[in-house]
Formats: C-alpha cells, sequence, structure tokens
C-alpha cells in the first residue's frame, strides 16, 4: 500500500533505464571533483569558509528586512529600479512590463533557477515574445521541451547523442553535429545572433550585495556575461533570500561555491556588476559606425527580488535553513539515490536533489515535496558536502513528519493504534508507523523466534507484508536471535581484574535481537582490552521512527535513552555503540530531540566500537590479545552515517595494524539505508544503488573476507554477493582464535 | 595584500591551458605586436604608461568590427598568482565586448598588480569598491561547458586566452 503521490516503482524503472547512466557519471565527476578540490584546498581551509559562510547566511536572513531596504536604496543612488515581488505572478507581472514598455520583442536570459521557479518563460511567451535560454544546459531542456534533472546541471542527464539527434531534428544544420565541439559551435551561433538582436537581457543573481546595489554572478559559459551587457537592458530575477550585506561577505562563497558544485577552485567568470554598468550601449543598426555604433541609448536596469513562500519560509525554525542554500548542486550529487534517478524522481516543480524537499514544500507545498521526500534515506552523505552547512536531511525529516500529519486517519490506524506505542498521529501511513515500530516487531519477533522467522518468511506471510506493508518479498527479513544479547550477556560469569575502562555496550535493536553475534564479539574485543562490560537495559535510539518522519515517538525514545544512560554516564562509563546509524542519532540528531546539555553528555561520552578500540590500542591496550590478520584480505563497506561523523578511518587503521590488507569502497551508500531497500516501490533503485558497491567488491569477494559496519550495509551486501557479510568486530574477537 | 609571484601565476595559467609571456616595458608592443592575430580589436589599456595606439588593433571599433574580429586586447588591473585569473572591467572603452566577442583574448596585465591570492584579490576588490569601481568580471581562462556532452572551451566567450605580463622594470 503505498501513497499515490511518491514516485511509484514503474517511473523509478524508466528512469532508471532512460537517464540513470548520464545521471551517474556526470554526478559521480561532480562530486569526485569536489573531494579532489577540498583536498587541494586542505579540508581545514575549507572547513574555516563553511563555518563563515554559514555565519554570513544565518546573519543575512536575520537581517533581511533590512537588506531589502539597504539594497532598495542603492540601487536606485545606482540608477536601476528594484521591485520585490511577493510572488510568482507578481514577478512575472512586472518583467511583462518592463518588456512590454520597450516593446521588446525578443529576450535572452541565462541560467536563473528563481526564473524557472516563477515560469517566467511562459508568461513572456504568452504576451508574444520570443525567449532564449543562452546556458547550454537550459537550451538543450529548452529545446526538449523538459524540466531540469540537476541545479546546476539542468541538461545532464542527456547524451551527446542524444543532444545531437534533438539539435538535428530541430535545426536541420547543414552539417552534422555529431561531436560536443560542433553542438557547442553551432549553439555559440545559434545564440550568439539572437542575443545581439535581444532588446532586453534577463540574468539570475548568485548574491546580491545589498551596500553598493551589486550582484555578482557565477558563470563558466560567458553567457550570463552577455547577457548583462550586450542588450540595453538587465533585469536581475533573483529570490530575497540571495542578499548578503556587502563585497566584504562575498569571499567564501568565492572560495566555496564552484568547489563545491563542480570541483572548480574558482569559476571561469565571477562577474561583479553594479549595474547601470559603464560599458557602452551597442547599436547593431549602425554596424559600420565606429564606437560600437555609436548608439545614445541608455543603459536600464531592474531588480526583481522574489518572495514567494520565503519570507513564511525564514518565519519558520525548521524550513530557515532552506534559504542559506547557494545551489551548489552538492548534495544531489553526493546522494546515492540521487546518482541512480537524477532530478526527475528526486526532485519536484524546480528543484532537484536532497534541498529540493525544503524548497519545493516552502514554495509550492507538501503535496509537491511528498513526491519525491521518500527518496531521501537520511544517509546524511550530503551533510558534510554542502558549503553552508544545511542540515538537509533533517530538513527532509521534518517535511515527512509533516506529510504524515497532513494525513487523514483512516481504517489502518484505528487498527494500528492501538497496536503500536507510537506518539504519532493518526494519518501516518501504516507501513511508516510498522518500520517506525521495528524495536516492538524485532523483541516479538525475538520472543517467539525461531517460529517468527519461519511464520514471517513463509509465502503467505510474505505475500501479504508485500500488500498491506509494502515490504518488498524479494528482500530476506533479518532472523531474530530466542537468546538476546542482553539475556546472553547476562548469563555470563565473566569478571575483569582492575579494568583499564567500563564500558555500557549499548544494545541496539539490531544487535540485540537479531545480530547478537557481532554484540558478542564486541564484548570479548573489550574484556580482552582490560574493560568491563556491561549490557545496559536501554531501548531503541529513535534513528527507526525518525526514518520514517515519526519525531514525536523519536523524541520519546530519545528521552528515555538519555534517561537510561544517565547512570552510567554518571559513574563514568564510556558508551560504545555497534550500530553506526545510533551512534548518528547520538552526536547529530540528538541535537534536534534533546536539551543541549543531556546531548552533548551523551555525545562526548559515546564512541562507535571501532572508534573506541582504536582509542584503546592508543593509550597501550596489548594489541596482541587480538588475533593477527596474517595478511589476509578484507573488503571494507564503511557505513554512510558513521562516515559523515569521520569514523570510517579508524577501523581501517585496527585491521591494518593487525596485518589485515584492506580495500574499502569509495561509494557514498550501499543502497538498503535502514527500512528503505525493503519497500517495494524502491527495491529496483535500492539495488541499482547496491550495484555500484557490489562492483567494487565482486572481484575481492572470492578472497577476501567483507565486512560492513552498518546491518542494512550487510543485508545489502549478502543479497549483492553472498551471504556471510560480518562486522569488523567480529574480525578481531579473541573467541574466535 | 602581498604580491603575487609571475612564476606562480605562470604556473597557474598554464594548468588552464592559457598561453603568458613576460616582457619589460619597453619590449612591450613588439612582444604584444607578436601575439596579435588580425583582424583585432581592443580597449585602451587602463595604464598610463602602456598603450595600444600604435598596434593594428582597431580601438572603439564598430559591432561589424567587433563581430569580425578574431582577437580582442584588453588590460586588467588585477591577476591572482595562485589562480590564473585577470580582471575584466565595465569601462567604457568597452573591455566587456571586446574581451567576449572574439574567439583569442589577450589580456596585459603588470607585474606589480599581481596579487597572491583570492583572499587577497578580495583585499584590492574592497579598495575598488569603495573607490566606486564596482564593475568587473574575474576571469579564470577560456570560457568553457559541459553541457554538450563532453568538455568543450570557447562557448560564449574566448576559446584561448593569451596573458602578457609586463615586468615592472628593467
Ligand atoms: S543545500 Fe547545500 S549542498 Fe545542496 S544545493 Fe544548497 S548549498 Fe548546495
Amino acid at each position: 500500500m503505498t501513497e499515490s503521490s511518491q514516485p511509484d516503482a514503474e517511473r523509478i524503472r524508466t528512469l532508471l533505464e532512460t537517464e540513470s547512466d548520464e545521471i551517474k557519471q556526470n554526478t559521480r565527476l561532480f562530486n569526485a571533483g569536489r573531494y579532489d578540490a577540498i583536498e587541494g584546498v586542505g579540508e581545514a581551509t575549507h572547513e574555516q569558509y563553511r563555518t563563515r559562510a554559514r555565519e554570513i547566511k544565518e546573519e543575512s536572513i536575520e537581517r533581511l528586512p533590512d537588506l531589502i531596504d539597504r539594497t532598495v536604496e542603492t540601487v536606485e543612488a545606482n540608477g536601476g529600479t528594484v521591485y520585490v515581488a511577493d510572488d510568482a505572478e507578481d514577478a512575472n507581472r512586472y518583467v511583462s512590463e518592463v518588456v512590454a514598455d520597450e516593446a521588446a520583442d525578443r529576450v535572452v536570459k541565462s541560467k536563473s533557477m528563481t526564473t524557472e521557479e516563477i515560469d517566467l518563460n511562459e508568461a513572456l511567451e504568452a504576451d508574444d515574445v520570443d525567449v532564449w535560454e543562452t546556458d547550454l544546459g537550459e537550451f538543450v531542456i529548452q529545446i526538449a521541451e523538459e524540466s531540469p534533472s540537476h541545479i546546476v546541471g539542468p541538461s545532464l542527464h542527456k547524451s551527446r547523442e542524444e543532444i545531437t539527434e534533438l539539435f538535428e531534428r530541430e535545426f536541420e544544420p547543414e552539417e552534422p553535429l555529431d561531436s560536443a565541439q560542433k553542438l557547442t559551435a553551432f549553439a555559440r551561433r545559434f545564440l550568439g545572433e539572437r542575443i545581439d538582436e535581444a532588446d532586453v537581457g534577463i540574468t539570475g543573481a548568485n548574491f546580491v550585495m545589498a551596500e553598493s546595489g551589486s550582484i555578482a554572478l557565477v558563470t563558466n559559459e560567458g553567457n550570463a556575461r552577455k547577457c548583462a551587457s550586450i542588450p540595453n537592458i538587465h533585469v536581475a530575477v533573483a529570490g530575497i533570500e540571495k542578499i548578503i550585506p556587502s563585497i566584504a561577505e562575498l569571499e567564501p562563497f568565492a572560495e566555496l561555491i564552484s568547489r563545491s558544485a563542480t570541483g572548480q577552485d574558482v569559476p571561469q567568470y565571477l562577474s561583479l556588476l553594479t549595474p547601470p554598468v559603464d560599458t557602452p550601449t551597442m547599436d547593431f543598426d549602425r554596424a559600420d559606425e565606429p564606437s560600437f555604433g555609436d548608439s545614445d541609448a541608455k543603459r536600464e536596469f531592474h531588480l526583481v527580488l522574489v518572495d514567494n513562500g520565503r519570507r513564511a519560509m525564514r518565519q519558520d525554525d525548521e524550513l530557515r535553513e532552506t534559504l542559506y542554500c547557494i545551489r551548489c548542486g552538492a548534495c544531489a550529487n553526493s546522494c546515492a539515490n540521487f546518482q541512480s534517478v537524477g532530478g526527475h524522481a528526486f526532485g519536484g516543480e524546480t528543484y532537484t536533489g536532497g534541498i529540493a524537499t525544503g524548497w519545493e514544500a516552502g514554495i509550492e507545498g507538501l503535496d509537491v515535496a511528498e513526491e519525491f521526500n521518500d527518496l531521501c534515506t537520511g544517509c546524511s552523505r550530503c551533510v558534510n558536502a554542502c558549503p553552508v552547512k544545511i542540515d538537509i536531511p533533517w530538513i527532509n525529516t521534518v517535511v515527512r513528519d509533516r506529510i504524515n500529519r497532513g494525513k487523514d486517519p483512516g481504517f489502518d490506524d484505528l487498527l494500528v493504534d492501538g497496536l503500536v506505542p507510537d506518539e504519532e498521529v493518526s494519518g501516518t501511513p501504516l507501513r511508516k508507523r510498522f518500520f517506525g515500530n521495528f524495536e516492538t516487531a524485532a523483541r516479538i519477533g525475538s520472543a517467539t523466534a525461531p517460529l517468527s522467522n519461519i511464520v514471517a518468511s513463509s509465502g503467505v506471510a510474505r505475500k501479504a507484508m508485500e500488500s498491506v506493508l509494502g515490504i518488498d518479498a524479494r528482500r530476506d527479513l533479518p532472523a531474530f536471535e530466542r537468546i538476546t544479547l542482553r539475556e546472553w550477556a547476562r548469563s555470563r560469569d565473566s569478571h575483569v581484574e582492575d579494568p583499564v575502562r567500563r564500558v555500557a555496550l549499548y544494545p541496539d535493536v539490531y544487535t540485540n535481537y537479531a545480530h547478537t553475534a557481532r554484540g558478542k564479539a564486541a564484548i570479548r574485543v573489550l574484556e580482552a582490552l582490560g574493560c568491563e562490560v556491561v549490557v545496559p537495559n536501554v531501548g531503541g535510539s529513535g534513528r527507526a521512527p525518525l526514518s520514517q518522519g515519526m519525531i514525536a515517538t523519536a523524541e520519546e525514545k530519545a528521552r528515555a535513552v538519555a534517561e537510561s544512560l544517565r547512570s552510567y554516564l554518571n559513574a563514568d562509563y564510556d558508551v560504545v555503540v555497534i550500530e553506526p546509524s545510533d551512534l548518528a542519532m547520538f552526536r547529530r540528531e540528538y541535537e534536534k530531540l534533546l536539551p543541549p546539555e543531556t546531548q552533548e553528555r551523551i555525545d562526548d561520552g559515546s564512541y562507535e566500537i571501532m572508534e573506541f578500540v582504536y582509542g584503546l590500542l592508543a593509550n597501550g591496550a596489548d594489541v596482541n590479545a587480538l588475533p593477527a590478520g596474517d595478511g589476509n584480505g578484507v573488503a571494507y563497506h564503511s557505513h554512510c552515517q558513521q562516515r559523515t561523523l569521520g569514523l570510517e578511518s579508524h577501523t581501517e587503521a585496527i585491521l591494518e595494524r593487525l596485518g589485515h590488507d584492506v580495500l574499502t569502497s569509495d561509494v557514498e551508500c550501499c543502497g538498503m539505508a535502514g527500512s528503505f531497500g525493503y519497500k517495494s516501490e524502491y527495491y529496483d533503485l535500492s539495488m541499482d544503488v547496491g550495484e555500484t558497491l557490489a562492483a567494487q567488491f565482486m572481484e575481492a569477494s572470492d578472497e577476501r573476507t567483507i565486512v560492513a559496519s552498518g546491518t542494512s550495509c550487510m543485508e545489502q551486501l549478502d543479497s549483492l554477493l553472498s551471504p556471510g557479510t560480518r562486522h569488523p568486530i567480529e574480525l578481531l574477537d579473541p573467541g574466535s582464535k | 595584500m602581498s604580491a603575487g609571484s609571475v612564476q606562480e601565476f605562470q604556473q597557474s595559467l598554464t594548468r588552464l591551458d592559457t598561453a603568458s609571456t613576460v616582457v619589460s616595458p619597453n619590449e612591450f608592443e613588439t612582444a604584444l605586436a607578436d601575439v596579435i592575430e588580425t583582424p583585432a580589436v581592443g580597449a585602451e589599456l587602463p595604464f598610463e604608461d602602456l598603450s595600444l595606439e600604435e598596434l593594428p588593433v582597431a580601438l572603439e571599433p564598430s559591432p561589424s568590427q567587433l563581430r569580425e574580429a578574431v582577437m580582442g586586447v584588453t588590460g586588467s588591473r588585477m591577476g591572482i598568482a595562485s589562480l590564473g585569473t585577470v580582471a575584466v572591467e565595465s569601462r567604457s572603452a568597452g573591455d566587456e565586448f571586446v574581451a567576449l566577442y572574439p574567439e583569442f583574448h589577450v589580456v596585459v596585465v603588470r607585474e606589480s598588480d599581481l596579487r597572491s591570492d583570492l583572499s587577497d584579490a578580495f583585499g584590492w576588490l574592497q579598495s575598488e569598491f569603495e573607490a566606486g569601481r564596482r564593475s568587473l568580471i574575474l576571469a579564470t581562462g577560456p570560457s568553457s561547458t559541459g553541457d554538450m556532452g563532453a568538455l568543450v572551451q570557447g562557448v560564449h566567450g574566448p576559446e584561448r586566452v593569451h596573458i602578457v605580463i609586463v615586468r615592472d622594470d628593467d
């Protein structure tokens, strides 16, 4: 039972067949470019720019009403005009009037997402104005009559061959356009003539500087330079959120924007314009007159600042961050799902990728955001990629929560309300509540194992699960253990003399009920390194409900965890976590769910298991207490959220120190991402994403032991390669010596 | 503000597929004449001691000359050593058109105007803004696009760029 407005399986399958190859290739190129460029400038330096950029955006949005006033003053003092448009219609009306006043019949445009958002082209065309997109990517989209598939590269889903076919059909050129060079030369000529004949040039603005009434434009092709200088009239259309105080604040963005977008240190062209500019006007009717035709026409400049929902977003504590976005596309490029399907699935009316959820929810409404919001799995790989540190997964979670709450309660809810112990309003889709309350299922499953496993995997049960819950029957379900990790730990008689540390091993839902082996291994490793280990009675972290957008339930869980861990933390126990997605809750999401002191306490006191072992060894624990690797090969996939926390290298370092030969995957995510890969309509996408990982390990899988730090990664690798993927801690298990 | 070195500037230009020549002030005209391909257009240089007056370059060209030119020559009052960036100012001499229309853009920059990196360049930009000169393009390499299925140089702007660096003095 899938919600009808979400991307359906059929559509995803079609995109996987048609657009996926190009999108993968191009987004991964951008993604790798970004990593390289950041390494080039130095991570610490890059981090400083991010911090500064974030501060500037926070401050600018805070001061927005002032900055708008100041912009109006300065632009007008320079001789230009500012129009603050309430919505799309208002903005379009104003631009249409400017065009009509000039009796202009041709307009050229450079790339501007904001004009896409307001459908400016359609509005002008309705007045019989000839409108040309001059950015080549936008030009391709215009000719193909499609929507952009990516914020930065609107046509990156199209191959060179497809563009050739499109142009040859549309323009019937005498010479074939069978190379990128020829296509570019053709477009340069074709659009060059149109720019020369245009009466009005429309650009966007990446930044507006209030103090001087200036705009900044970031481009590589040079078309924005032409659109802003060749026609006498320049109209710049920008969202109100683009305003920063002055040129002094532009610097970190100049450092960040191209590196984040395409991996360039700077764009080809960074235009800083304070129009009307001194470049003379040109008169093409007097083509042989010197001095550019000796025109006596004056330059005109109009700045259209578009609200269209932004002032309301500014008042919205959860969506506000969206306004800091500089539209670099890094969140799309770093997203495994996006790399597979692109913006035609993972996007709304205008915007694409993870942040599109914020933009579309704020501008169009929740119904548009709902169409693609589920494609964000919360893997968090975009978090460190974002140059202005927007918590993009959180925005997706909040919007999902709002979508859930907006649903009418139906029959399913009446049924499920009595069964699941969550805090959600009726209306939250049944499947979301099932996954969100996975802990309950696990508890019951474990208590009744192995019967529960047999029943759950029976054909009848799987069919029912597929039709009622949309759980794909091709997926293996986790098998529950009859004896939980906690029960096992309690039944042991183990004592460590003079422990170096006392550890509270967090029994996450998977380790406690299903994958107890990795929990047992962790306990034996910690004891061998001189720690005393207890497995406290603590419930789920709230990760499962949070990933379904059930924030109230997640908050409840977080509070309970904090309560249960408090006495251990007070007694100076270290909390050690095996499942990375739960540690990520403690370190990241609890910031949103718990009071700051409580969150900090948990954050400071908790460690990922391999991070902790690394620390023990660094502080003198005896490495010989652990089994040596003997040069054996290991293929290691680090969990997405673990990598976002910067904890991938500890595992590599330990395994190498023990003498293993480690091959690490470099994909952003395994594609399983918690419950995502279980959902019927996302099965194909999940497998498509997983195949990239599988391809990296395929050759190695015969001679290397495959290890993965997350439960979902293990399940995904098991189904893609062969069963038997283990957690790295199991390789350290002295019990297996 | 710290000065940038000619050597680093040239290294950056090499990475950008951009040619460069270093000349002394009195070699300037001969050296530039060697680089020029005609028909050429130009915007008079923003330097007191360097001029395009005597060179085969049409200044303040007509629209037809602009469209027919294969080369455009402009001056830049700033260069960024670490990036190979130059400035194209929006001046009444028409630098922007001269720099945009022809496929080959030649830029004259003085050694003393080189800044070490983007941060230094921003120091300069701020003082320019304070002085009321507030419209310019920071240009780095030739215009390019990846939108046609492969990286191509020479889209709406120049396909080739050549930088002539004029030494401070002999
Ligand atoms: S949210 Fe961040 S990463 Fe995504 S487009 Fe905006 S600025 Fe770039």
